[in-house]
């Protein structure tokens, strides 16, 4: 159980290196990303104007305030509360990401499923988990609003933060074929038995 | 007693602030318990960032969490209460909104078809409003509960049928909490309908998701359920964020309703761990927010 503290964007290898159970601090750069951000994306043949090359995505939507362009919010912005949702629902967009952006790590909550551990491998991926629902204490770690694209979609559009010590997160899907959120869940699956059994339910 | 709507259509926008950023004390200490006795490091380590994060959201004025949720406005009135109901709901509707616009907090809601974000947190049948009359005189209260969405996707209906009995609700209860894995923020509060119609069913779910961490079933036959499944779902080792660990719920809440002979509804609705809530109540003592 090692920990990193990642400047990004990142490289392969880097991220190669990572196994469950690692936690990782991020500086610098951090995009969040959401449902209709994708659907726009992948399935309406929008694109971005942000290299993600080697990049982390962020799974959110925040909360923000519009206060006119200046130094401190050059595209106006500034943040309120970011936080992090619940990954399931962006399962099929992990590969394409990857594929045709180059983003080589995803942060949420909840965990993806069978289909991004192998895009992971595939590609040389990471998930980090941060904890959902401890937004206050994740908006301490962002310093400003860089930066935003796919405007029209806002709160869900593709939003370039600048981050600073975006951490520590927990190292819980990666490249070797390892997901805590598979171990947790088939552990709770063999327990159901004996729970039922334990209810006086009969089998 | 006359309750005056400028103050209602204040309150509902203060409510829905407080609710955002305060959590209430029945849910702090149910944390309280759950840290006494997780066996995780894991476990542990999580539920430590969410109580620093409680800390954090208070030191900093901030939202305990991003998601502003779907707005929900539960109102009693007493029997010595006047007021003009459609205005009431008016005047929480634009209470909403202005919550919205002036804090400002982020829309969560869109249009069903056309995913149109109106950015006021109201649409169509948004926020909703749940009027009841209550057996109290000169009292008015409304509590508002921002539903976050990782823990209300997690919403389940099974029609079972009387050959399948109690086992049925049972089975059904520890299979959706399983299911839903780490994507309810666990811990969570398992809200639990029993009987009822099937809309009923669900509705009376998400009465029990949302009530305070330490009341208890009225009906005796629900109290016992209730004390029987808490221990059963943190059996399971599902744990904080669905990372592993004792703390899958901090309790499982059910509420009941008569049903049809040839029916035996169940729904579960849970709330994540942000189980956010504020109350405004009038007397004739005044105005007065708690949770
Ligand atoms: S499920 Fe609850 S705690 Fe988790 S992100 Fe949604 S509202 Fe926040």
């Amino acid at each position: 159980m090692a920990h990193y503290d990642f400047h990004m964007p990142v490289t392969e290898a880097q991220v190669r290196a990572l196994k469950v159970n690692d936690t990782v601090t991020l500086h610098d750069t951090l995009y969040g990303i959401r449902d209709a951000t994708q659907i726009h994306m992948f399935d309406r043949g929008r694109t971005t104007k942000f290299d993600l090359r080697g990049h982390a995505v962020v799974h959110t939507a925040p909360n923000v305030r519009w206060v006119g362009e200046t130094a401190a919010a050059p595209v106006g912005y500034e943040p309120v509360c970011v936080g992090t949702t619940t990954s399931d629902r962006m399962e099929r967009f992990t590969r394409p990401l990857m594929e045709q952006y180059g983003v080589r790590i995803i942060i949420g909550k909840g965990g993806l499923r069978q289909g991004s551990l192998d895009a992971f491998r595939d590609l040389g991926g990471v998930y980090l988990a941060v904890i959902g629902g401890a937004a206050a204490l994740e908006t301490t770690w962002i310093e400003q609003i860089e930066d935003v694209d796919l405007h029209d979609l806002n709160p869900e559009s593709l939003w370039k933060f600048r981050i600073r010590g975006f951490g520590p997160l927990l190292v819980s899907m990666d490249s070797h074929g390892a997901s805590l959120y598979t171990d947790v869940n088939t552990q709770a699956r063999e327990r159901r038995a004996a729970v039922l059994a334990s209810l006086g339910v009969k089998g | 007693m006359q309750i005056d709507l400028k103050q209602v259509e204040e309150a509902a926008k203060e409510l829905y602030i407080r609710a955002l950023k305060r959590l209430p004390p029945d849910i702090k200490e149910g944390f309280t318990g759950l840290v006494r006795r997780e066996t995780s490091a894991t476990g542990q380590s999580v539920l430590a960032t969410m109580i620093r994060n409680i800390a954090v959201a208070e030191s900093t004025d901030n939202l305990l969490c991003q998601d502003t949720g779907l707005p929900i406005y539960n109102v009693e009135i007493g029997r010595a209460v006047q007021l003009d109901g459609f205005a009431l709901k008016q005047a929480i509707r634009k209470g909403c909104e202005r919550a919205t616009t002036e804090h400002p907090l982020r829309s969560s809601v869109v249009h069903p078809v056309t995913r149109k974000n109106e950015q006021t947190s109201c649409g169509p049948r948004v926020p909703v409003i749940n009027i009841d009359f209550v057996d109290a005189g000169e009292h008015l209260s409304i509590e508002m509960i921002p539903k976050g969405s990782g823990s209300e996707n997690n919403t389940f209906l099974h029609m079972a049928i009387p050959a399948d009995g109690i086992d049925a609700i049972k089975t059904f209860v520890i299979d959706c909490v399983l299911n839903a894995g780490g994507k309810t923020c666990p811990p969570t509060i398992v809200g639990v309908g029993v009987g009822g119609t099937g809309d009923l069913c669900v509705h009376l779910s998400k009465v029990a998701a949302t009530r305070a961490l330490g009341s208890r079933c009225s009906d005796p036959e629900g109290a016992k359920l209730e004390a029987q499944l808490t221990d059963a779902v943190n059996q399971l080792g599902v744990g904080p964020q669905g990372l592993g660990g004792d703390a899958t719920s901090f309790a499982v809440h059910i509420e009941l309703a008569a049903t049809h002979i040839t029916m035996n509804p169940v729904a579960v609705n849970m709330q994540c761990h942000s189980a956010r809530r504020a109350r405004a109540t009038w007397t004739p003592a005044g105005l007065e927010y708690g949770f």
